[in-house]
């Protein structure tokens, strides 16, 4: 029977099947500080041991500071942050988790490290206790968050008890208009199909549009399938994730490489598949995308107005509107590209991989920041990006042009570390959530693309690509 | 997990849709270690004047009185209700640690996001659907609710509606069954698995 590439994933890894909910097999759990002590503790107090070992990869990349670490973990200012970290790293040495340290030129955002080291492989069963999992199914793997009790059962287990999802396939045709990218495709999907659009479904990210994105494009935009309420989002296997794949740290050699790409190559929805629902978006209605609420299906393009309530016709829609304004300060009807930011953030799971940084600095290049922004960050997803951008000199490109230049970590996305925006303070980010007080209490979050955040840098408000 | 079967108590009303989980619980309490503790941080951001920071004396601090969880009216109650897509965002566990430790053993709402709803079970919360008309009735009513995880059934203002909840998870939540502990009974089915696995797939 023509199975779907989810049927195909899930139907992989199963262990033992009862009443409509699968015992499935986890081939890689990844692990950070944030959602993993309790899961520890768990273990610890039962007296029991991980499953297998080598199912596991850990890193630190929420609490850590983006500035100056030579001072190792015991130099973190923030006791707190400091005390989760060495957890980690003490819980990894007790449990005999391979963990890649916070100095280590490796460190960096969970979901960027996953790939990058080849920890992620195409046909695998990945968790995280992060619901940004989503991303790995770029590489053809179904990937999904998990909270910290899960965490701790497939740490125990080797295992995760889960009901299968319906299939939803999205598929986007045509040509991308210029400087639209990964992002633009995922906030306007978002935007069609609200934050619980996809609540229930494993999404398939397919058509031309999507085949032509890079491998990074393909994981900023299933990082982003859990902003419409999926947890799973993914796409098929071609010749690029294969190229990706190659040579990385992980990735098998030899003989075991060919056997791989052979199974790899089958990882696609066959003919005929049946999927409960299809969307189909045109790439050329796509154009630069903000938002301009306090969610990410709140989002207009880069020439529109923010929305009037009174003209919404659906009443919780338009009590949604009038909460959303009211917090973020902002009339209706305003056209996006008046509104003036205070400060810019390009980094996030989302989008701090290399493709990102170098679209950032081909519009910033030449150009200095705007006199009222306040602080513009630039924090590579990796260690290793931060290497390669360095090697490429775009770092001198943003910091000629006044960004602040950054170690790796989730950073301001979620301001969990000492970056954070103040109350009051608006700011073009490139991460995937501007729920209220996401970047700081009482502060302003309009998601963006790496080139809108850096052409509204030097803009001082929200701006196209001049 | 401590087990659920009946619950009778008033219900809060908080009538807001798209309640995500950075609203529950605010990202500086992430930093605890613990799985205990976070109730008097729950709604954080909504519930207090000031700026939380982990570590404060919560009951030194200025409350938001027009926000419902301050209402003296529904102080005990134990069961929530909400709108459309509670517990989006992120997956935090953090956020069901944070409604339990509160007090809330009962969520009712039109829709949950998906991580969210898998972890209420994992901590002893029952999350019930409930159609935006039910809603609507169950917000309009002042007086004690009465739940009956068996049946499958609430009870309001003398009238019984239905809800669905999958067998498994009933099973496990009636008798706050370990959910390790159940699945390591399947410890010869794992390694069997892993072996004809680890055969196919030898990369791995």
């Amino acid at each position: 029977m023509a199975q779907t590439l989810y049927d195909k994933l899930m139907s992989a890894h199963v262990v033992h099947e009862e009443s409509g909910t699968s015992l499935i097999y986890i081939d890689r759990q990844l692990i950070h500080e944030v959602t993993s002590p309790q899961a520890f503790e768990g273990l610890a107090i039962a007296g029991r041991k991980p499953w297998r070992i080598d199912a596991s990869l850990a890193v630190p990349d929420h609490n850590v500071p983006t500035t100056e670490r030579s001072s190792g973990v015991s130099g973190i200012e923030d006791p707190i942050s400091k005390l989760q970290i060495e957890t980690l790293d003490k819980n990894c040495k007790t449990f005999g988790i391979n963990e890649i340290t916070m100095n280590d030129v490796r460190q960096g955002i969970v979901h960027v490290v996953g790939p990058e080291q080849g920890a992620t492989l195409p046909g695998m069963s990945i968790v995280c206790g992060d619901s940004h999992t989503s991303t790995h199914g770029a590489l053809g793997a179904l990937a999904f968050g998990i909270g910290t009790s899960e965490v701790e059962h497939v740490l125990a287990t080797g295992c995760l008890w889960q009901s299968k999802s319906k299939n939803l396939k999205i598929e986007v045709n045509g040509a991308l208009n210029e400087y639209v990218s990964a992002k633009d495709v995922a906030l306007y999907i978002i935007g069609k199909i609200g934050t619980a659009g996809g609540t229930g479904y494993a999404i398939e990210f397919a058509g031309d549009t999507i085949e032509s994105l890079s491998i990074e494009g393909r994981m900023t935009l299933c990082n982003m399938a859990i902003e419409a309420g999926a947890r799973v989002g993914m796409v098929a296997v071609d010749d690029k994730t294969i190229e990706y794949v190659k040579g990385r740290p992980l990735a098998p050699t030899n003989d075991a490489w060919d056997k791989a790409v052979k199974y790899w190559n089958t990882l696609h929805s066959d003919e005929g598949a049946h999927f409960d629902k299809v969307i189909n978006f045109d790439a050329k209605d796509i154009k630069s995308q903000v938002t301009w609420g306090t969610s990410p299906e709140m989002v207009i393009s880069i020439d529109g107005m923010v929305p009037d309530p009174t003209k919404e016709t659906d009443a919780v829609k338009a009590e949604s509107i009038r909460n959303a304004l009211n917090y973020i300060h902002l009339k209706a009807n305003t056209p996006i590209n008046t509104v003036s930011i205070d400060k810019v953030f390009i980094g996030s799971c989302t989008n701090s991989r290399i493709e990102d940084l170098r679209i950032a600095a081909q519009v910033t290049k030449g150009k200095y920041i705007a006199d009222n922004i306040k602080l513009a960050l630039v924090v590579p997803g990796s260690g290793l990006i931060k290497a390669q951008a360095e090697k490429e000199g775009l770092d001198k490109v943003f910091t000629d042009a006044g960004f602040e230049w950054r170690e790796a970590g989730c950073s301001m996305c979620l301001a969990m570390n000492a970056d954070k925006l103040e109350a009051g303070e608006r700011c073009a980010s490139t991460s995937n959530r501007n729920f209220e007080g996401r970047q700081g209490q009482g502060s302003f979050t309009h998601l963006v693309s790496p080139a809108i955040a850096a052409s509204s840098a030097i803009a001082g408000h929200f701006s196209k690509v001049k | 997990m401590q087990a659920f079967t009946t619950l009778t108590s008033i219900s809060m009303p908080l009538d807001r849709a798209n309640i995500d989980t950075d609203a529950i619980i605010p990202k500086q309490f992430l930093k605890s270690i613990k799985r205990s503790g976070f109730g008097p941080n729950l709604f954080d951001e909504w519930r207090y004047l000031d700026h939380g920071e982990v570590g404060m004396d919560n009951s030194k601090r200025p409350l938001n009185k027009d926000f419902v969880l301050n209402n003296p009216e529904y102080q005990g109650a134990q069961i929530l209700l909400t709108r459309e897509n509670f517990g989006c965002g992120s997956s935090r566990e953090h956020a069901p640690w944070a409604l339990e430790d509160y007090g809330f053993r009962v969520i009712i709402a039109p829709s949950f996001a998906d991580i969210f709803y898998n972890n209420c079970f994992k901590n002893g919360i029952l999350p019930i659907v409930q159609s935006n008309e039910v809603m609507d009735k169950l917000f309009a009513f002042n007086g004690k609710i009465s739940i009956d995880l068996d049946a499958q059934t609430i009870n309001a203002n003398n009238k019984t509606y239905s809800f669905e909840v999958d067998a498994e998870r009933k099973r496990r939540l009636m008798n706050g069954l370990d959910d390790i502990g159940l699945t390591l009974q399947y410890k010869d089915d794992i390694k069997a698995f892993e072996k004809g696995y680890f055969k196919t797939y030898s990369w791995l």
